[in-house]
């Protein structure tokens, strides 16, 4: 059985008299990939500046392996113990400008190892073709693509080897082609490195391709958390209106066949069944129907 | 009534909350600032940013300075003052509060915004982010460079443009002053008082420290957006002209 590694007990932030998170709890399992979706502005990225210590929660606590390193009275010096077991791919790359690109990945393994700097420079090239590219050492992070510079961002996360890797909507910002190779990079990264995955995203199709689990945020509150399949399987209609990408619900909902998907009639126990519908032995829920003045 | 008082103690709380925070990055430089021998290169790259790209502008000022002088004491000496004394008033004034003062503007026009443009930029961009998650400390890397190169750079750039104001008043005056060369530059000595140019010269590192300080503020208070940048920008380059003539007037009750 897989072990807990990261766990969100409680967590709350204000911003003001705004409560973005009310009350977040979520188990990070050893090597696995979770995903966290929602909405923007539901408190995603709020999450993740958690995590990674850039911001304190107002409540609660984060445990990683057993130890509280963030909570309200959790000295920055706790987690700065532990920041280097973290590394984070930021939505635009947030390469530094002024550096190359072998600068960007070189720059933290020059001032935080003690690696030669031709260990260093193996390192890069390791990072880079790790990633997918080859010989933009000495390139500037303005003469690369988007998807060029989210592939150098990841190598530079990586470099120092952190147990768990976060990733901030790693493929809102790409084509779907880029998309595709980032999400393998990320499943490259748990076979190669058991690397422990958090990803943001409102990407479905990505979440449904790399997450072993899934967790869902509204309004500031984690209101789903399982498996792909259990999420898809999901009778909640905020969250099939979410995952299927519809504006209104009985979009959602489809046709009959979407329905008997999600409504398991076995599973209606029947003694309790006679008794609520008073001998109707037979349940088919009908989509309701579209008229003009809904659409 | 109630609520205009609220909004006054909120507008009071917060200029103490920014003091304190200005306060703030001052002490996090101070203490870093002995770390730059570990990484010299970046305290250079500065000091070629803030200094050596610096000087065609401060070389253009200084000669409109010296000749302005020049221009300016001549005309109000005419008839009233000997023009033997006009090499002193050119002297004095380059030394003491021309050349340091418009020194420290033209600079501060020039690198204080700059600084609060690169750090309102890397705010904005998550870069300052993506170095606190990769535990590298911005402060030490990005701004404690900075101040220190704009603490060395600027007396540097004032001797430049004191030399380059000197040839200029002297060029202006063979040309177009009616005063012989050896009575002008009898003037330029008399008095000369070796004291007036190191103070002159050592102000401008602490002017060069305020518009380091006050790019540096403003680039991490700055406001997401292309507007925030702007606005970013505007507030340090007023804030250090406003603190240069505050701390020269400070140096010059203190030291003269």
């Amino acid at each position: 059985m897989k072990d807990t590694i990261l766990k969100l007990e409680h967590v709350k932030k204000n911003f003001g008299p705004k409560t973005v998170l009310h009350d977040v709890n979520i188990e990070i399992m050893r090597g696995e990939i979770t995903c966290i979706i929602g909405q923007s502005g539901h408190g995603k990225s709020v999450i993740l500046k958690n995590i990674m210590g850039l911001m304190k929660p107002d409540g609660g606590r984060i445990i990683y392996n057993g130890k509280v390193i963030s909570s309200p009275i959790t000295p920055d010096s706790e987690y700065d113990k532990v920041r280097q077991k973290f590394g984070l791919l930021f939505q635009g790359a947030a390469l530094f400008d002024s550096m190359t690109v072998g600068d960007n990945i070189g720059f933290t393994l020059r001032e935080r190892t003690n690696l030669t700097e031709d260990e260093i420079q193996a390192r890069i090239r390791n990072g880079l073709s790790m990633v997918g590219l080859h010989n933009i050492e000495h390139q500037m992070p303005a003469e690369l693509s988007g998807g060029m510079r989210s592939r150098v961002g990841l190598a530079r996360a990586v470099a120092m080897e952190p147990d768990i890797m976060l990733y901030d909507e790693p493929t809102s910002a790409l084509d779907p082609i880029m998309s595709d190779k980032i999400n393998d990079l990320i499943l490259g990264l748990r076979q190669k490195l058991n690397m422990t995955s958090i990803v943001i995203t409102h990407d479905m199709s990505s979440a449904y391709k790399i997450a072993d689990r899934i967790c869902m945020l509204h309004n500031g509150k984690i209101i789903f958390q399982g498996t792909p399949a259990q999420i898809r399987a999901s009778r909640n209609s905020y969250i099939q209106q979410f995952i299927s990408g519809k504006r209104k619900l009985f979009y959602a909902m489809g046709a009959d066949q979407e329905m008997d998907k999600q409504v398991n009639l076995s599973s209606i126990h029947k003694e309790a069944h006679k008794k609520t519908f008073g001998g109707v032995t037979e349940l088919k829920v009908v989509p309701k129907k579209r008229t003009v003045g809904d659409i | 009534m109630v609520r205009h008082k609220h909004q006054n103690l909120e507008h009071l709380i917060d200029f103490f909350a920014a003091i304190s925070r200005f306060a703030e990055i001052i002490r996090d430089v101070i203490i870093r600032a002995p770390l730059i021998f570990k990484n010299p290169d970046l305290t250079i790259r500065q000091m070629r940013i803030i200094g050596i790209e610096s000087i065609p502008l401060v070389i253009i000022t200084s000669i409109f300075i010296g000749a302005e002088v020049v221009v300016q004491a001549n005309f109000q000496f005419q008839g009233l003052v000997p023009m033997r004394y006009l090499g002193f008033v050119v002297s004095k004034s380059l030394i003491s509060e021309l050349a340091p003062v418009i020194t420290a503007f033209v600079v501060s026009s020039r690198i204080s915004t700059g600084i609060a443009a690169e750090l309102g930029s890397m705010k904005n961009s998550e870069q300052l982010d993506a170095m606190t998650c990769l535990s590298l400390d911005s402060t030490r890397y990005i701004i404690v460079p900075k101040v220190i190169a704009s603490i060395i750079m600027l007396p540097v750039l004032v001797i430049i443009s004191e030399f380059f104001g000197y040839m200029a008043s002297i060029i202006f005056v063979h040309f177009f002053i009616d005063v012989t060369m050896n009575t002008y530059l009898e003037g330029l000595r008399l008095f000369f008082s070796p004291n007036d140019m190191i103070l002159g010269v050592l102000k401008t590192s602490v002017f060069g420290g305020i518009i380091a300080f006050c790019g540096a503020y403003f680039g991490l208070e700055c406001a997401k957006g292309a507007e925030g940048i702007g606005d970013a920008t505007t507030r340090a380059v007023m804030l250090s002209a406003i603190l240069i003539l505050i701390f020269d007037f400070v140096i010059a009750i203190l030291f003269l």
